[in-house]
């Protein structure tokens, strides 16, 4: 049985602007399971994005706890979160945000030269079937490309886990299925824990469990025995 | 009531306030040195024109051993003369109370009766001297305020030898001594020098003239040959011992004061535009960013209905609002600092009164020139938002696309990926790398030439106050001696070595060239007056012919082994032609150099001396002082030691003011540029840095990328900097030589380090500033947003 890596207790996340306060997150609890392929399903302003930042160490809870392989992360100085990003967590966003002045394999060395135990940035590209346009920058390839590219760089430092914002969410359906098949590739083949963020439930039958997400809290959860492959997805 | 577009406006001067007060203080330097320069400029040279004209400043003058009045009434028939006064001037030795070196000072006759019709003076407080008087003075007002002196006061004065006692009856200017400098001095010292004035009656029985003058001063009716008077008064002097008539541009006060005006007014020229053309360039890209970062609106905008003029017109608005508010800080500056330097210039030229030229002119120029520059600046970025049409407006802009440069070196390991990014960003905007390095260079370069000047004063008091004169004191003898007069002023007390000299005003002529000067006649290996060679050093001078400073031989077109003519004035332009021997650098007056038994071969009069220079025992000063104020046959005395002391203190506290002024100047193009320069790198490249932040790299790490093209941008301005600073120092040098001065070219280690001190503490300072920024990057709302 898969151990929990991520746990969370009463998850808070309130902001304030302009005097007003905005529930984003109102005590989200949930356990993600190593190894697992986890779909955050929710329309917008739910709070999956501020649950996701929150787990990747891009922003802090108001309240709670999320503890990350036995270590409570809510408290984590500026600098500890910055190493923790730096050594378990991989990043995949909706736009990319590849390096425009470096071409594919530099974006994806970028972050093996500092990692402790990366991939080869090739072996990386080649996970995502993009061994052939290492050399080629962002500007010369397709949206689908750059993306795989994104998730290349996220995979190639080998994170515990990797969390993925509307990864297909700029794409059409079947540049999208080729991304997706990409993420499920790394989670199967590297055992990566894997959290796709989504508006689209036709991705829901890809994961192991999927969370839906309303108000700030989490609606339903429900565990799929017999994920199906990228490919037989269609939307 | 404000459209909603003005508020627009508005609000993003307030977005961007801090680049736009960096480029409103660029532009705001150009203003202020435009109103600073031609406002002091205006002010002082309408001064000049108006005192010169309502107090009848001569525009010829004439000296003369002994000229009969008779012959002024000759002179006032010269075609074009409008008015004449003959008058006697003589050098004098002053003993002031509560100063044991003796002040030197020129005693100048009044005309008897009225109101002189050339040179009149302004009386300041109390009357002229009477016409029948013999005792009484009126004095320069700076000499009295220097002393203290009240009307009544008396003091004693060597004039020609003979002690008088006078008292004070007025304090006065004169057009003739707006810039009043002692003998040997290289800035004035209202202390040491004093100019007074007796009447005819008086002076005429203390140099025995009765019945003549040794000075004429005339005033020319408008669009009189000046040349034309000058040869008809040389002809009727000729007799009587004249020296040669000159005109205003070789008369001492006027020469420095119009050599002054003119640096004003090339500083007015040549400084502004380019202040602005750095400002102009900042607009560009401060402009050019928002306009990328605005495509949407814009579409948004047309797609609304607006025009495309109507864009234009907003985005030249914000423009001009930066525009006018670099005006308005450069005019507040400029009319302060403006103030501070006429005023400053008071302190050495002596008005009467200071004409404030108000220049709205020069406002509605400064307003004009900085909307022209910020408007040139954003012409592209403008024409750019008006021609966008809406639907690609709309659109994201097509991915920057980059080139694989630096992909070899780095493979090789030599260079992190941060460093590429920097690079690879840095070259592909090579234009804009370069004219950020062209800001800062200029901004480098102003260091260097405020340092410069430094440099070559310090480097010109060096060769000329200790490296080539040397003595303590130079006497100026009141009629020429023979060579005992050494053993005379070897007896007194204090002094330990004594030469003699014999100094001749001469007129050079060569390849059609004339230029009045004097040549000094040395004794073979004198030691207290040196003539340095090119190299510096001191040269040994030959048996025969004479040495010419370098630009002296430059203006007469000669080299060694040419032939010279030369007039002696004293002996009725007595001409003699005379070899080139060899040149000299010498930086203070225009004098050639002879052996002195080569000079009185050359004139043919036989020995004749009339400088001394003394070298003096420091601890014993005051008893030869004493000595000197009692000794008849001095007609003038020049402490060089003092003036050397008063021209270094002087000198220390106008050159800090100066080096402050660039320095700040310089820092606020340094921070103006690297600033903007920074927060373009911030607005374009905040996505890819908030990814690096997400990808597990620190602020630190991330802003080095950003480091990385400014360092290098940096580093590659300062030579830039250093070589445009001493273009800018050798214009600045050529600009102030003159016949009664020059400088060397002197660019000091120190003065480019010093400079890139600057620069790097601004740059620094600005990193600071940006750092802040960095660290704070919203790593969410960054990530979030679309391109």
């Amino acid at each position: 049985m898969a151990h929990a890596l991520f746990q969370t207790q009463d998850l808070t996340k309130t902001y304030t602007s302009n005097n007003v306060e905005v529930h984003a997150l109102r005590g989200v609890s949930l356990e993600l399971f190593s190894g697992e392929l986890t779909v955050l399903l929710g329309p917008s302003g739910s709070g999956k994005s501020t649950f996701l930042n929150i787990l990747g160490g891009l922003d802090t809870p108001s309240a709670g706890s999320v503890c990350f392989d036995g270590a409570e992360i809510a408290g984590y100085s500026e600098r500890q979160l910055t190493r923790y990003r730096r050594e378990r967590v991989g990043f995949v966003f909706q736009f990319y945000n590849l390096i425009p002045s470096l071409n594919a394999y530099e974006n994806v060395a970028l972050v093996t030269e500092i990692s402790k135990e990366p991939m080869d940035p090739a072996e990386a590209l080649a996970l995502v079937g993009l061994e052939k346009r290492a050399r080629h920058f962002p500007a010369e390839m397709s949206g689908g490309e750059q993306q795989r590219v994104a998730i290349a760089r996220a995979i190639a430092k080998r994170p515990q886990v990797l969390l993925c914002d509307e990864p297909t969410g700029a794409l059409d359906s079947r540049t999208g299925a080729l991304v997706l098949e990409a993420l499920q590739r790394t989670n199967r083949e590297l055992g990566t824990t894997t959290v796709v963020i989504t508006h689209n439930a036709s991705i829901r039958e890809l994961a192991n469990r999927v969370f839906t997400f309303k108000d700030g809290q989490v609606g339903s959860a429900e565990i799929n025995k017999a994920p199906k492959q990228a490919g037989e997805v269609t939307w | 009531m404000i459209g909603a577009l003005d508020k627009k406006v508005l609000r993003d001067l307030r977005r961007l306030w801090p680049q736009v007060l960096a480029i409103g203080l660029v532009m705001a330097c150009g203003v202020m040195t435009l109103l600073m320069a031609s406002g002091s400029y205006r002010s002082l040279r309408e001064t000049q024109l108006v005192y010169y004209d309502q107090y009848r400043f001569a525009d010829v003058f004439a000296k003369v051993v002994r000229a009969p009045n008779v012959l002024l009434p000759q002179m006032r028939e010269i075609a074009g003369v409008a008015a004449v006064e003959g008058r006697i001037s003589t050098g004098a030795i002053l003993e002031m109370e509560g100063m044991s070196e003796p002040a030197s000072g020129v005693a100048v006759s009044l005309p008897a009766g009225a109101d002189a019709s050339v040179n009149k003076l302004y009386v300041r407080e109390g009357r002229l001297p009477q016409a029948h008087s013999t005792n009484e003075v009126a004095i320069d007002h700076r000499f009295a305020v220097a002393h203290g002196l009240r009307m009544g006061d008396h003091f004693s004065a060597i004039i020609h030898g003979r002690r008088v006692t006078l008292e004070v009856t007025g304090l006065v200017l004169s057009p003739e001594f707006i810039y009043a400098i002692g003998p040997s001095d290289l800035v004035p010292d209202a202390r040491r020098f004093g100019v007074l004035f007796l009447s005819h009656h008086a002076l005429e029985g203390l140099v025995d003239l009765e019945g003549a003058f040794n000075d004429a001063a005339i005033r020319l009716s408008r669009g009189a040959c000046v040349p034309c008077v000058m040869r008809q008064v040389d002809l009727l002097l000729r007799d009587y011992g004249g020296t040669g008539a000159f005109g205003r541009t070789d008369q001492t006060s006027h020469a420095f004061l119009d050599s002054e005006l003119t640096q004003l007014e090339g500083m007015a020229r040549i400084l502004p535009p380019v202040f602005l053309l750095v400002a102009a360039y900042l607009v560009n890209m401060i402009l050019s960013r928002m306009i990328a970062l605005e495509r949407e609106q814009i579409g948004l905008l047309k797609a609304c209905g607006y025009t495309s003029w109507q864009v234009a017109g907003h985005y030249a608005k914000l423009v001009l609002a930066i525009a006018l508010l670099g005006s308005l800080l450069g005019s507040v500056a400029g009319n302060w600092v403006g103030r501070g330097l006429t005023q400053m210039y008071s302190a050495y030229f002596s008005f009467p009164f200071l004409v404030f030229k108000q220049s709205p002119d020069l406002y509605v120029l400064a307003i004009g020139v900085c909307s022209g520059a910020a408007l040139a600046g954003a012409g592209r970025a403008i024409f750019k938002a008006a021609q966008l049409p809406p639907a690609v407006a709309m659109r994201a802009p097509v991915p920057e696309r980059f080139r694989g440069v630096l992909s070899l070196r780095a493979k090789q390991g030599g260079l992190s990926k941060l460093s590429v990014m920097g690079l690879r960003h840095l070259l592909h905007h090579p234009v804009r790398a370069a004219m950020t390095m062209v800001g800062i260079a200029f901004a480098a370069s102003l260091a260097v030439t405020a340092l410069s000047m430094v440099g070559s004063l310090d480097y010109m008091v060096e060769l000329a106050l200790y490296r080539a004169e040397r003595a303590d004191a130079r006497l100026q003898l009141v009629e020429d001696q023979r060579g005992d007069v050494l053993h005379e002023i070897a007896r007194l007390p204090a002094v330990r070595k004594v030469e003699a000299y014999r100094n001749e005003p001469v007129v050079y002529r060569a390849n059609g060239k004339v230029k009045r000067g004097s040549i000094t006649g040395k004794p073979l290996g004198a030691q207290l007056s040196r003539t340095l060679g090119v190299d510096k050093l001191p040269m040994a001078l030959p048996a025969a012919g004479l040495i010419l400073p370098t630009r002296l031989a430059g203006f007469l077109g000669v080299v060694p082994g040419q032939l010279v003519e030369v007039a002696f004035t004293r002996f009725g332009g007595r001409t003699r032609e005379l070899r080139v021997a060899g040149v000299s650098s010498s930086f203070v007056g225009i004098a050639g150099v002879m052996r002195l038994d080569a000079l009185h071969r050359a004139v043919g009069e036989g020995e004749r001396l009339n400088d001394v220079a003394v070298m003096a025992d420091p601890l014993a000063l005051d008893a030869l002082y004493s000595e000197i104020k009692q000794t008849p046959g001095l007609g003038g005395i020049a402490l060089q030691s003092l003036s050397r002391r008063k021209f270094r203190a002087n000198m220390d506290q106008n050159m800090g003011t100066m080096i402050s002024a660039y320095f700040l100047v310089a820092m606020i193009v340094a921070f103006g540029v690297v600033y903007n320069s920074f927060r373009i790198q911030l607005s374009e490249r905040g996505r890819e840095l908030a990814s690096l932040r997400v990808l597990g790299f620190s602020s630190a790490e991330v802003f080095q990328v950003m480091l990385v093209e400014m360092g290098v941008i940096v580093v590659l301005s300062l030579p830039l900097g250093w070589l445009l600073g001493f273009g800018f120092a050798a214009m600045v040098v050529k600009g102030i030589e003159s016949d009664l001065f020059a400088l060397p070219l002197v660019v000091n280690a120190d003065a480019y380090a010093y400079a890139a001190l600057v620069i790097i503490a601004s740059s620094l300072l600005c990193g600071g500033v940006i750092w802040r920024r960095v660290a704070r990057l919203d790593l969410i709302a960054t990530l979030k947003a679309r391109e």
